[in-house]
């Protein structure tokens, strides 16, 4: 219930939402939690395992219990916690992992079964038979067990990512926090103040404590507004720090749209921020948590400090006749603070024999709660005290059990957390996150005081490591009382004494992990699935240790805990991938054809990258066989034009780049001619190919190199190995003229005839022999002119700075057509190649040498080269290895398939009798039947026997002749006439 | 008589205004990358004063003004942009002719900053990366050059093939940065 004249919120706006269809109004600033309980909801989630109903535990980002799902259809938003969830108009929430309704969960049942679902259950049970797991067991537990659900259609949100570097990152805006920022900004340093919450000041919003005499939460605003008007300042609410990395590398999530109405399509829903920060102060307060005791998750049983913080923050009372129950002295300020708003408070319980009295409550001293009624809504506990038991009419139970400091962060390095008996709580090991220096109550530090000290003085700290003065400054006055507490984890009796309450461990659980041995705490943490729900266990990790501890006769020291990893609190993989989703996962690279390829209906093919046209429907036909078949006889019979842009070119210079060549080719290229070019084969150092292409020497100290498309970038960066790293002596320089020039390959007995009506200086007969290369000028553009081919035919490629790719492809396919010609795209490229025997990446795939690909011959003797020596290793030259080979089929079956593997005709096709393998496979209509590449055991020696094809996938055979791979033209009349 | 017709690497995709930041296709004029032959770093950094009035640049860092600049553009390496090279130049270093092989765009208007800090792996605050530096680096997983030209200036050059995806990641960015408003 609302309590008026309580609370930050004052004369907000009214904010109407829905929960499970019921309509609810709340004020703008409340969470779904605070809304829900001033509108007096306690019930508002079931339980992961046994279905039992739950009520908000907390009032942060740790909440356990309170999960909701946000929105509906393919934008809704699963296991938001009600207690982060801010509202606003037309929000609605759903409460999840119940069937058919919330109040009535048909799978609570569950709960009834309870005796048989203990720790370990699973492994136990679910063993035998073997094969019931996958198809049985786990389906079933997983329907049954769980929490909100995703809507199984693509999601329609935006995330994005950023970055954001600054010179001290402050994690936490509490009392530590701010004084952190406020003295490193006065200073001159840029800070970047990270806090979670909707509206910084952390715990003083929550508390009713003084700083310099005026409240804690004004004194905030005073504070944030003085930072929010310099500009070395950066203040970013909503956003969690969730993990600390390498070099003061931190991330963080922030939640954009999560609290604003039918945000705008462009606005992303979460960002991750990549935060780089030369230091960190570490600020994030501490975390309460509860004692266990028989029945201690009825709704209506929440932490001391949450009840204080919707009482103080949101003007909200989470029942009409509270109780406290306590191990230490922060406790009672929940009392206080209720009778002071006018709310009864029906008593304060607390284990210790010397607890503060007061005389606005009663105070049952060195009494515990042992046991909670209300399945659906707290009614009653009873007390147990050396007086015997008794029951308390009540309706909401505020535990406190102690602080937890927030050091998860200071753990993501590895670092284990230190043991303090006198708090009883971990606090961070010193320099456990290198840069990092943790502040106030999440260092141990639990007084307003202290935390503004401990605040300054990290600040001043990383200042003196950033070489900046720290400003001179005083420390406002503030309470400073001591923290007194006398440990108490659990409440010994019957019943179920909850610790986990998102996985649904018990202090059962955990004492019989012990007595079954898993007594590490990482084993019991594993076998009772304790702290591995979304929370992380952020409620429960100590609690469960202290137990285990108590079980296996050790302290809590030596117990240690569980390994804390980012991130800290859950984060959509969505936002870890922003930006990858659809088209955002790669780029795209066009070529300058492409608008005029896309135009005739050219389907297009990726290829690393890049988009190239996999054939050009003509009118009337119907499949991509039918096409490619008439590109390629019309290459053959006419002239055809290809973008072959995306092949890499990379221009080498200077005095030593024929040095280079020589040293990254098997073959030499120092003795190529001016105006010519030369096709090149490439090693990796382990002495396997890794790239052909051909190489032009365009001047005296000028080369241009071609490599596949494939293998652009990976051969330009073993240039630039070789170069800096094993020949920096060379005066040579290498940069990649890829993207500078449309190339066009223009291949065909027509081909000359096509380009000579582009030149303005014509070739002759005789001029530009096979492999001949230069300048040329086409229609008054500067071009280059390369007499080479891959079809096997009279072919150029012809260059043009890229500008004028565009209009030279259209111009080219114009003139085409007009002699019989016109595009081809990838499908016919590869018969082409095929045809003649040329390789590609489907040959040279990184398991195969240059005797492999039967060009062992252009290894040069006179000179060395990368992989020569490797190359020789007695297994690389073996002739029993696979080589390559021409297949075409000789039997009744006539289709061959890259892929499929060969055999002996008439041995069993199992992969022990494997000779080989079909790489390349395509029908010629040159030759009228399928042709295939393959790689055969002693190939070339077997040209004229029969294999055995057979492809497994496909259950396809057929029996083929092993013939000469260059399977047209073998003279290469055509390719020189 | 025939004519081949120029296209710019980012025609029919600009000019963009979203929010307060525009978006621009840039014409630099020739851009010609330059490598010292070896020894010859003075010697190319003298020329290239005589000849276009800029020295060759350090790392990260660019020289010259508007209209004829030099851009270090990676390890030995800068980038003429602007002016046709000068014929001397060629004594000194290899020059390779990247005029059309680059996109340049321009960002420019309040809020710059944000629509690249979404894109960019970079220390863009105002006292790291000053007007006149520039850095080679990653855009949205595209190889970029990315210099500052003023306090919410950007000129940024990735591949010319990439426009397009640029000019997207670029318009994705701008429209999420408007909309926090």
């Amino acid at each position: 219930m609302r309590i008026a004249g309580n609370g930050l919120l004052g004369e907000a706006r009214q904010v109407a939402f829905s929960f499970d269809g019921r309509r609810f109004t709340g004020l703008e600033g409340d969470t779904l939690a605070s809304a829900l309980l001033a509108g007096g909801v306690r019930l508002m989630g079931r339980s992961f395992k046994y279905h039992r109903p739950r009520g908000v535990l907390g009032a942060g980002s740790e909440e356990p219990n309170a999960l909701v799902t946000i929105g509906r259809g393919a934008a809704r938003e699963p296991n938001m916690r009600a207690t982060v969830q801010e509202i606003f108009d037309g929000l609605e929430a759903s409460s999840q992992n119940r069937w058919p309704s919330l109040g009535f969960d048909l799978l609570s049942l569950n709960d009834l079964a309870a005796p048989f679902f203990g720790a370990g259950f699973y492994y136990k049970t679910f063993m035998w038979p073997k094969s019931f797991w996958e198809k049985v067991y786990e389906p079933m537990i997983r329907r049954a067990a769980g929490l909100g659900a995703l809507s199984g259609l693509p999601n329609p949100d935006r995330y994005e990512r950023a970055f954001a570097f600054c010179d001290l990152l402050v994690i936490g805006a509490g009392p530590a926090g701010l004084m952190a920022a406020l003295v490193a900004a006065r200073s001159g340093a840029d800070v970047i103040l990270a806090d979670e919450d909707s509206r910084m000041g952390g715990r003083l919003l929550a508390e009713t404590r003084e700083i310099g005499g005026q409240a804690g939460h004004a004194w905030a605003a005073e504070v944030l507004a003085e930072l929010g008007a310099m500009a070395n300042v950066r203040l970013m609410t909503r956003t969690t720090v969730v993990g600390a990395y390498d070099q003061g590398t931190y991330g963080a999530l922030e939640r954009v749209g999560h609290h604003r109405p039918r945000h705008s399509r462009a606005l992303p829903l979460e960002c991750f921020w990549r935060i780089v920060a030369r230091r960190a102060v570490l600020a994030a307060g501490a975390l309460e948590r509860p004692v266990a005791f028989r029945d201690n998750d009825r709704p209506g049983i929440m932490t001391a400090g949450a009840v204080r913080a919707y009482l103080n923050r949101w003007g909200v009372s989470p029942g009409r006749a509270v109780t406290v129950f306590a191990n230490n002295d922060d406790g009672h300020r929940t009392a206080r603070d209720l009778v002071a708003a006018g709310v009864h408070v029906a008593g304060v319980i607390d284990s210790r024999h010397d607890a503060p009295l007061s005389d606005a409550f009663e105070v049952h001293r060195g009494a515990r709660v042992c046991g909670a009624s209300g399945r659906r809504g707290l009614e009653s506990i009873t007390i147990r005290s050396v007086a015997g038991e008794s029951r308390v009419q009540t309706d909401c139970l505020g535990v406190s059990g102690g602080w937890n400091p927030s050091l998860h962060l200071s753990c993501h390095m590895n670092a284990r957390p230190l043991w303090r008996r006198d708090i009883a709580a971990f606090v961070p090991a010193p320099g456990a996150v290198p840069g990092l220096e943790p502040a106030g109550a999440c260092n141990g530090a639990f007084s307003t005081a202290a935390c503004l000290r401990e605040g300054a003085a990290a600040a001043r700290a990383a200042l003196a490591d950033l070489g900046r003065r720290p400003a001179g400054f005083d420390l406002p006055q503030a309470e400073d009382a001591a923290y007194a507490i006398t440990p108490l984890w659990a409440v010994p009796g019957r019943g179920r004494a909850w610790l986990d309450f998102q996985n649904d461990v018990t202090v059962k659980d955990v004492r019989q992990a012990a007595a079954e041995n898993f007594r590490s705490v990482e084993h019991m943490k594993r076998y009772t699935t304790q702290g591995m729900a979304t929370d992380q266990g952020k409620n429960s990790n100590v609690s469960a240790l202290a137990v285990l501890a108590d079980a296996t006769g050790r302290g809590i020291a030596e117990t240690g805990t569980t390994t804390f990893r980012p991130p800290y609190v859950p984060v959509a993989i969505a936002a870890l991938g922003a930006g990858g989703q659809g088209k955002g996962f790669a780029p795209e690279r066009l070529t300058t054809s492409h608008s005029a390829s896309v135009e005739r209906g050219a389907p297009m093919i990726e290829a690393g990258l890049w988009y190239r046209p996999g054939y050009f429907p003509a009118p009337g036909e119907s499949g991509w066989r039918q096409s490619c078949d008439r590109e390629v006889n019309m290459v053959r019979g006419a002239v055809g034009v290809c973008d072959v842009s995306t092949l890499g070119k990379i221009d080498i210079q200077g005095p030593d780049a024929g040095a280079l060549l020589d040293f990254v080719y098997t073959n030499r290229f120092s003795t190529l001619k001016a105006g010519r070019v030369r096709y090149g084969l490439m090693l990796r150092e382990d002495g396997f190919v890794m790239d052909d292409g051909t190489t032009a020497r365009l001047g005296e100290t000028h080369f241009l190199m071609t490599t596949t498309t494939a293998a652009a970038g990976e051969v330009m960066r073993h240039l630039q190995f070789v170069h800096q790293c094993l020949r920096p002596d060379w005066d040579v320089s290498i940069v990649s003229v890829t993207e500078q020039w449309a190339q066009f390959a223009i291949a065909g007995p027509k081909s000359r005839e096509l380009v000579n009506g582009l030149l303005d200086t014509p070739l002759r007969e005789g001029d530009w022999p096979f492999m001949a290369c230069g300048p040329v000028s086409v229609l008054g553009v500067g071009a280059r002119l390369f007499r080479i081919s891959f079809s096997g035919e009279h072919a150029y490629e012809l260059a043009v700075p890229a500008r004028f790719g565009d209009s030279l492809f259209r111009m080219l396919l114009e003139r085409a057509a007009a002699l019989g010609g016109g595009p081809y795209g990838m499908e016919a490229l590869n018969v082409l190649r095929i045809e003649k025997g040329h390789i590609t990446h489907a040959e040279i795939h990184g398991r195969t040498t240059a005797c492999d690909i039967g060009m062992a011959g252009m290894v040069s003797d006179g000179k060395d080269c990368i992989g020569k020596t490797m190359a020789g290793r007695p297994g690389l030259v073996d002739p029993g290895r696979e080589r390559l080979v021409g297949l075409k089929p000789s039997g009744a079956a006539r289709q061959l398939i890259a892929g499929a593997h060969l055999f002996a005709p008439g041995g069993d096709a199992v992969r022990r009798n494997a000779q080989g393998y079909i790489t390349s496979a395509a029908f010629s209509p040159t030759l009228g039947h399928m042709i295939a590449l393959a790689f055969l055991r002693h190939g070339p020696e077997r040209i004229g026997e029969t294999v055995r094809m057979v492809d497994h996938l496909r259950a396809i055979e057929a029996e083929c002749e092993v013939v000469n791979p260059v399977f047209f033209d073998p003279e290469g009349g055509r390719v020189r006439g | 008589m025939a004519e081949l017709i120029a296209r710019t690497p980012c025609a029919g995709l600009l000019p963009l205004a979203v929010g307060g930041v525009d978006l621009t296709e840039e014409s630099l004029g020739a851009l010609t990358t330059l490598s010292p032959r070896r020894g010859q770093e003075a010697a190319l950094s003298e020329a290239l004063e005589a000849a276009h009035g800029m020295a060759f640049p350090a790392p990260n860092r660019t020289t010259g003004k508007a209209g004829a600049r030099a851009i270090w553009f990676g390890r030995g390496q800068a980038l003429l942009a602007g002016p046709e090279p000068d014929a001397d130049l060629a004594r000194l270093a290899a020059l390779s002719d990247q005029s059309d092989a680059w996109a340049v765009v321009r960002l420019r208007g309040a809020g710059a900053v944000d629509v690249l800090a979404r894109l960019v792996p970079l220390d863009l605050r105002a006292a790291a990366f000053r007007r006149g530096h520039t850095a080679r680096s990653e855009l949205a997983q595209m190889m970029a050059s990315i210099t500052r030209l003023g306090a919410d200036d950007f000129q940024i050059m990735v591949f010319r093939s990439m426009a397009a995806t640029l000019v997207g990641e670029l318009k994705t960015a701008m429209e999420a940065v408007a909309a926090r408003g």
